[in-house]
């Protein structure tokens, strides 16, 4: 595994949340309470901010501070969401080197932390219905492409679905006909693994 | 009183949660320990994982501690906190799912008579039946 592999995910996941901020208040607006990009803002800058520290861990190590620093400064739900996911991923990714077992393994424990802490499943138009699909796609000959379509497909999916659980769950079916927006925020950080991984970034 | 349930609130909003507590405080007294927190780590509407263990840790005993909520982040991120500091608390600490108000000034209610976590939880609750 790339030993820059750390901070280059740490700098290009800030970068693209900082830059669909407006998109992630826009789709929080419409059937949440508008604060989920200034939330994952407040929450990658806190990450970003731990800079050459974070940077100096190996990947498991790095996902478990970087999931307790979401934990402790995003202020909304998405925080104890994405920082389990984080936390539960980073501990159970104890090969060395990472093989692609352990990788799909630690995801699938990332992915349990999240239904866990939301007490949620997938179709209930939240960050699962994205993860879930991608944790599926991962064991697929070509998993980086594979996991790319499933995070666009699972995003598209959430748009006619009713929204069970959250914020988004008081609008009922009124909620139908919005993206999901935490949906949106975990395609964009699939994205980011993917392009880092490929080199594309 | 460390033999009372402590009660704490966590709101979405500074002024909520202060607002419970003084509430708690007229209609209950003194004698009851509430501690409460609101608002996000820079100070808008949201909550605190490091806050809500601040809260949690200064009404800390061996009869627990009953903690209500107002929206979905605020039960989210308090499951957390009390995860997190599993290794320190005293007692067991409590969601009760209830309205944040009404809820606090209740558990608060029957915490003040010296009643077990359990009862305080059930009495808080009893206003959504």
């Amino acid at each position: 595994m790339a030993p820059d592999l750390t901070r280059r995910l740490r700098e290009e996941a800030v970068v693209r949340i900082i830059a669909h901020v407006d998109e992630l208040t826009a789709l929080d607006q419409a059937i949440g309470d508008g604060d989920h990009g200034f939330n994952m803002k407040r929450g990658f800058e806190a990450i970003t901010a731990l800079g050459d520290e974070l940077d100096a861990l190996s990947l498991g190590p790095a996902l478990q501070k970087a999931g307790m620093t979401l934990v402790m400064k995003v202020g909304g739900a998405s925080g104890p969401l994405y920082g389990s996911f984080l936390m539960a991923m980073g501990k159970a990714m104890t090969g060395d080197p990472l093989s692609r077992e352990d990788f799909v393994g630690s995801l699938a424990e990332g992915v349990a932390a999240v239904k866990m802490r939301g007490k949620s499943e997938a179709g209930a138009k939240t960050m699962l219905d994205v993860l879930v699909p991608v944790l599926d796609a991962v064991t697929a000959d070509d998993p980086l492409a594979a996991a790319r379509q499933a995070a666009r497909d699972g995003l598209e999916a959430t748009r006619n679905m009713k929204a069970t659980k959250g914020r988004a769950s008081f609008l009922g079916e009124r909620s139908i006909g919005h993206l999901d927006p935490g949906a949106r925020s975990s395609a964009l950080l699939v994205e980011v693994v993917c392009d880092v991984l490929e080199g594309k970034v | 009183m460390t033999d009372c349930v402590g009660i704490v609130i966590v709101s979405h909003s500074p002024d909520v949660a202060k607002g419970a507590a003084d509430m708690v405080r007229q209609m209950v007294g003194e004698e009851v320990r509430v501690a409460y927190c609101g608002g996000d780590p820079s100070g808008g509407l949201g909550t605190d994982v490091a806050a809500i263990q601040a809260a949690i840790r200064a009404v800390n005993g061996p009869k627990g501690v009953a903690v209500l909520v107002d929206l979905g982040g605020a039960e989210t991120n308090s499951e957390m906190a009390i995860e997190l500091m599993a290794d320190e608390l005293l007692g067991e600490v409590v969601l009760c799912d209830a309205p944040i108000v009404e809820g606090a000034v209740m558990a608060a209610t029957e915490a003040s008579g010296g009643a077990s976590l359990a009862a305080v939880r059930a009495t808080a609750e009893e206003f959504l039946s």
